[in-house]
């Protein structure tokens, strides 16, 4: 094949660079264009090149992304992930690590952002003081949040408390 | 305690009394709650339903020392549901429901435990004006007292685990009612709309998810419940969040004093005469009419009535307690003329 220096079929002047297979009532038929000729043809090359493959691409992830998604089965209750998606509703606690790959993103689009619970737990995983991690990261966001809206006196204190919890 | 020892009046929550109760009707905080050891109810035979039922209820009338009534919603006739609706005991999707499920309620209706809803527990206390500390404080009190005898299913990462995810977490919904008549009028409610919005908030109407702003009452409640103790959320909505909206109404309601009064004044008296004075009124015109007079009283324009006797109406005049007040069923048409006589009534004994 020799078409990289075939001249184009519309101005006969320039070497065709696109080339286009149509098929119109049943004839399949070759062009070969230069590029200002297939773009006052309308035909958007670049860009429907790349859309095509993106579009493929995605298409395939999504395919089977979903196909996997919806088969997986909480190993507990037998939900389906399909099940949730079509009830909104998860089966039993298990499922929360069954379909931990695919609620952790839902989950941070619902929460803004968090996944992580921080706040009250039962009194048999109550720790007797705060859990400390918990505790810094919450006098922290206090912190953050203090300075932000100027309120230094409150900033002060905050830095204080971090400090004698032992952050530098 | 029966439910038409209750009928003849509204529980502590609408007295009209309370911190900022001009604008805050009532606070309110629910946490979603289920039982270690037991599949969400989605995945529940109608056995371990009954068990999670019995099991519930055992413990929280213990947890009240018998003081609390427990109510088999699905043993209840429409009637009740819809009455205990009205009364925001249970929610519109426990009262249409299948299965066994109930409702404990405490003497003054500031605690109500659904069982089998959503999630196996949905605990609530409500209180009338901004009172979310006191609510809090007792709120935690019930669920420590159920968590003791029954264990819920909690996870390290996730916390209390609910059947749907967005709950997941503290399980908490802080819910606060507003009377915000004067943005509504002015239209600058959408201010508060966009502001909610950005704050990750939910407003609703008056009876919860999918119900409309009837008689200008808006209930805001938080959607997140991860990556936040029940603390922060509560201070932000006693310290940012409703302060800056009662800041709002009170500033609209100032601009229309100022600029609108006579067209203020015509809509208040307005309102005032059609209650004292119609044969027939639809619960929609009802509440519109009340919205009115309501705003009237918390300007000093009404001196006649005061805020308990309107906050109460909007809930005596609701279908179900129509019916329950007459002791007979009722059609659309003829609960319309009872309203009318009713509301009359209760407007001339002021």
């Amino acid at each position: 094949m020799n078409q990289g220096q075939a001249h184009c079929q519309r101005c006969k002047k320039a070497v065709a660079t696109v080339h286009l297979t149509e098929i119109e009532r049943g004839e399949k038929r070759e062009r070969h264009l230069c590029d200002r000729c297939a773009a006052e043809e309308g035909v958007k090359v670049q860009q429907q090149h790349v859309s095509l493959n993106e579009l493929l691409t995605s298409f395939v992830i999504q395919q089977s992304g979903v196909q996997q998604l919806a088969q997986m089965t909480c190993a507990q209750c037998g939900t389906t992930f399909a099940d949730f998606r079509n009830a909104g509703l998860l089966g039993c606690p298990a499922c929360y690590d069954g379909f931990e790959k695919a609620l952790i993103p839902l989950m941070e689009r619902a929460h803004g952002g968090a996944t992580r619970h921080i706040g009250k737990s039962p009194r048999a995983n109550r720790a007797p003081r705060p859990d400390r991690t918990q505790e810094l990261e919450r006098l922290r966001r206090e912190l953050d949040a203090a300075i932000k809206n100027e309120n230094f006196e409150q900033a002060a204190q905050l830095r204080d408390a971090l400090k004698s919890l032992g952050e530098k | 305690m029966n439910l038409e020892d209750l009928a003849r009046s509204a529980g502590e929550w609408l007295r009209g009394t309370g911190p900022n109760h001009d604008i805050v009707i009532s606070s309110r905080i629910r946490l979603a709650r289920n039982l270690a050891g037991f599949p969400f109810l989605v995945r529940c035979r109608p056995e371990q339903r009954d068990e999670v039922t019995t099991r519930l209820r055992d413990v929280i009338v213990r947890a009240s020392s018998g003081q609390w009534v427990f109510i088999d919603v699905d043993r209840s006739d429409e009637l009740d549901r819809q009455f205990l609706v009205e009364r925001h005991l249970i929610s519109r999707q426990h009262a249409a429901a299948e299965g066994s499920r109930g409702v404990a309620i405490s003497p003054t209706e500031t605690v109500s435990v659904m069982v089998n809803e959503e999630d196996h527990l949905r605990l609530q206390v409500m209180r009338s004006g901004l009172q979310l500390d006191v609510i809090w404080e007792e709120i935690d009190r019930i669920d420590d007292q159920i968590e003791r005898e029954s264990a819920y299913a909690f996870h390290a990462r996730y916390g209390y685990l609910t059947a749907c995810p967005t709950n997941v977490g503290t399980g908490i919904r802080v819910s606060v009612m507003l009377h915000l008549p004067a943005l509504k009028l002015t239209g600058e409610i959408e201010r508060v709309f966009r502001a909610a919005r950005e704050m990750r908030l939910a407003i609703r109407g008056l009876f919860g998810e999918g119900t409309e702003y009837l008689g200008d009452f808006f209930q805001v409640s938080n959607q997140t419940t991860l990556g936040r103790t029940e603390q922060e959320l509560i201070h932000d909505f006693k310290h940012l969040v409703i302060p800056r909206i009662i800041d709002y109404e009170h500033q609209a309601r100032r601009t229309l004093l100022k600029e609108r009064s006579l067209v203020l004044d015509d809509k208040v008296w307005r309102s005032f005469g059609a209650l004292q004075r119609a044969r027939t009124m639809s619960s929609e015109e009802t509440m519109l009419h009340l919205s009115h007079v309501r705003m009237g009283i918390s300007l000093g324009r009404i001196e006649e009535i005061n805020l308990g006797t309107v906050n109460e109406l909007f809930l005596l005049t609701q279908p179900a307690h129509l019916q329950k007040i007459r002791g007979e069923r009722l059609s659309g048409e003829q609960r319309s003329v009872v309203r009318a006589e009713y509301i009359r009534r209760r407007l001339s004994e002021n």
